[in-house]
């Protein structure tokens, strides 16, 4: 076993305008690692999600992922940020799904999920629709292959969106926020497929206010605050018992 | 569900009338079958045969106006002077429309750049050649030679590459090219621009996150969505071109138009002719609608259809307890 981290975030610090956003950052996240980061509204949690894919770029500070910095090339101890083309070979190994699905609109759910494997990938057509079939089997939508996404619901949206970011066969996940725009009625099948992944040993890093989803299916739990982590740990104790004012006051509110 | 006989509208039933609501009031009993009327609208059917009266009488008195001579029109309609105009003013709106749209769309993402000074440019290029008219700007590429007797192409310490005749590169035909194609380019510009805007800012990130460089991203995601807006006022602009080609006449093309002129300047026929222009225009404009419809057709698909586009074909699930989500490869 290799002990090194799979997705680690140092001393990460981005501002907007005169808004710091994030502050020397730290966090390590081992491979297979389910975490849920959580947190006020406004604390960062898509900004540092954002930039362990380089949507957004850090101002100082770095995020590896798989011991590579995200967006960067280490030379002579300087990071130069990566071209358009190596950057985006880069993100194959990054899987990210939004808040608001982004699916395609102008593909067939099946379209959606072939798209990268096919276009950016370049693997061999039959195999990746067989890939897509399966995935579509997974997220237990193998019926709406040939529909497009205007037609689905919130939920069945979001579960294709999951499948169209595991076509890529990513090292790691990223949700952000993946079942807030749902009906609650809709949240438990996409919390299903999260589940399912988790307990197949995909590394995930998932923003969520659903306390529950955290307290079963993470290892971890991370609270953020104005740009900090202010505490993390089992999400048993951290959710339990929060050793910080801030974490009780969160959860008090949301619970 | 008994049928009355057809909509002949049935008497309340007698015995119904004694009944009372609880309240009081007086209910009213509706038969189960009672035959529906709607509303009568007599003036519109009178409307109609008036406004076909009026246009009758218009074709009738055009057809009786010896100005308007039906066998002139019949000779030059398909003439060959006629339909090389034809020709030729179809050859200048489609290599216009292309050339423009494709300035249009670099023009866009100009006007869509981070760095001013691109946008800016982009700006003060739209805002000349939307600013001033167009046959303004067909005579200045027309008489171009008037400006610069030669192009030429001189570069410092090498001396000069190339230098010829204005008149002999830019023709007339050239020259109107050049000035629709501009022209086009700076309409054009706004309208995709437009059409680039309207595709929501998640849909590029998502592109990015499955790996698509930003030229892919813009290609397969930005572009097909964008098209959905651009195409229909895109579709006014092919009809406006078709139209602003007739300016070139100025320049001496030798468009439709033009032809029309030349030949009324001599025979004197100036309405069968005109007559003759418009139907060509007319028939024109009719053919270059129809790959409009089919392009809107295509793009609008996600949102317009509401069936699948192909029947859906299950495959057998695999039988593995796993599912195989996470890849084994490192
Ligand atoms: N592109 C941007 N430009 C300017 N400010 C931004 C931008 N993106 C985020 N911010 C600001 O950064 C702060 C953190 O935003 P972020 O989206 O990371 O918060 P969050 O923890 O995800 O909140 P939420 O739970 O509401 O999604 C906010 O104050 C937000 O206004
Ligand atoms: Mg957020």
């Amino acid at each position: 076993m290799n002990t090194e981290p799979l997705v680690s975030v140092r001393t990460l610090t981005k501002s907007f305008g005169h808004k710091v956003v994030l502050k020397r950052i730290s966090l390590d996240i081992a491979e297979g690692e389910v975490v849920a980061m959580i947190g006020p509204s406004g604390s960062g949690k898509s900004t540092l999600l954002r930039c362990m894919n380089h949507l957004e770029s850090p101002d100082s500070g770095c995020v590896l992922v798989g011991g590579a910095p995200v967006g960067y090339a280490l030379k002579n101890g300087e990071l130069h940020e990566l071209s358009d083309r190596a950057l985006s070979y880069q993100r194959r190994g990054i899987g990210m799904v939004f808040q608001s699905f982004n699916l395609f609109q102008h593909m067939t759910v099946l379209e959606n999920i072939v798209e990268g494997p096919i276009g950016v990938l370049k693997q061999p057509r039959a195999e990746v629709y067989e890939h897509a079939r399966h995935l579509l089997d997974v997220v237990g939508l193998a019926d709406w292959a040939d529909h497009y996404p205007s037609q689905l619901s919130g939920g069945q949206q979001q579960r294709i969106a999951i499948a169209r970011a595991l076509a890529m066969r990513p090292q790691v996940m990223l949700f952000d926020e993946p079942t807030s725009a749902l009906d609650p009625e809709l949240v438990g099948d996409v919390l299903e497929v999260m589940r399912t992944l988790a307990r197949e040993g995909m590394t995930m890093i998932v923003v969520t206010h659903e306390i529950a989803f955290a307290r079963e299916v993470c290892d971890r739990v991370v609270f953020m605050a104005d740009g900090e982590i202010v505490e993390q740990g089992e999400p048993g104790k951290v959710l339990a018992a929060p050793q910080h004012e801030r974490t009780r006051e969160f959860l008090r509110r949301i619970l | 569900m008994s049928g009355s006989a057809g909509g002949k509208p049935c008497k309340p039933r007698q015995d119904g009338r004694g009944d009372r609501a609880a309240n009081g009031r007086a209910a009213i009993t509706v038969p189960d079958d009672a035959p529906i009327f709607s509303r009568r609208q007599p003036w519109t059917p009178v409307a109609a045969v008036a406004c076909l009266a009026i246009l009758a009488y218009i074709f009738w008195s055009l057809s009786q106006n010896p100005v308007i001579d039906q066998e002139v029109i019949l000779e030059y309609l398909f003439k060959e002077v006629t339909l090389r105009g034809v020709a030729v003013t179809l050859y200048l709106t489609i290599v216009s429309m292309a050339v423009g749209l494709v300035g249009a769309v670099i023009l866009a993402m100009m006007l869509l750049s981070s760095n001013w000074v691109l946008s800016g440019l982009a700006r003060l290029y739209v805002w000349i050649f939307r600013g001033t008219p167009l046959l303004v700007q067909l005579i200045f590429w027309g008489y171009l030679g008037i400006f610069t007797p030669n192009l030429s192409l001189s570069l410092p310490f090498i001396g000069t590459l190339f230098s010829v005749p204005t008149a002999q590169i830019i023709t007339p035909m050239i020259a109107a090219m050049l000035a629709l194609s501009l022209n086009e380019a700076a309409y054009a510009a706004e309208i995709v621009r437009g059409g680039i805007l309207s595709v929501p800012r998640g849909q590029v990130e998502a592109g990015r996150s499955v790996g698509m460089t930003q030229f892919r991203t813009f290609r397969r995601v930005v572009m097909p969505q964008a098209l959905r807006v651009i195409i229909p006022p895109m579709g006014n602009q092919v009809i406006s071109m078709l139209k602003a080609t007739s300016l070139v006449s100025v320049i001496a093309g030798a468009d439709l138009m033009t032809n029309m002129q030349r030949v009324y300047s001599q025979t004197y026929q100036i309405i069968p002719l005109l007559v003759v222009a418009s139907l060509w225009y007319l028939f024109m404009v009719s053919i270059l609608t129809i790959p409009q419809s089919w392009l809107e057709r295509r793009y609008g698909q996600s949102t317009a259809r509401s069936t699948p586009r192909r029947k859906v074909r299950r495959t057998v699930a695999a039988n593995s307890r796993a599912t195989g989500l996470v890849g084994e490869e490192k």
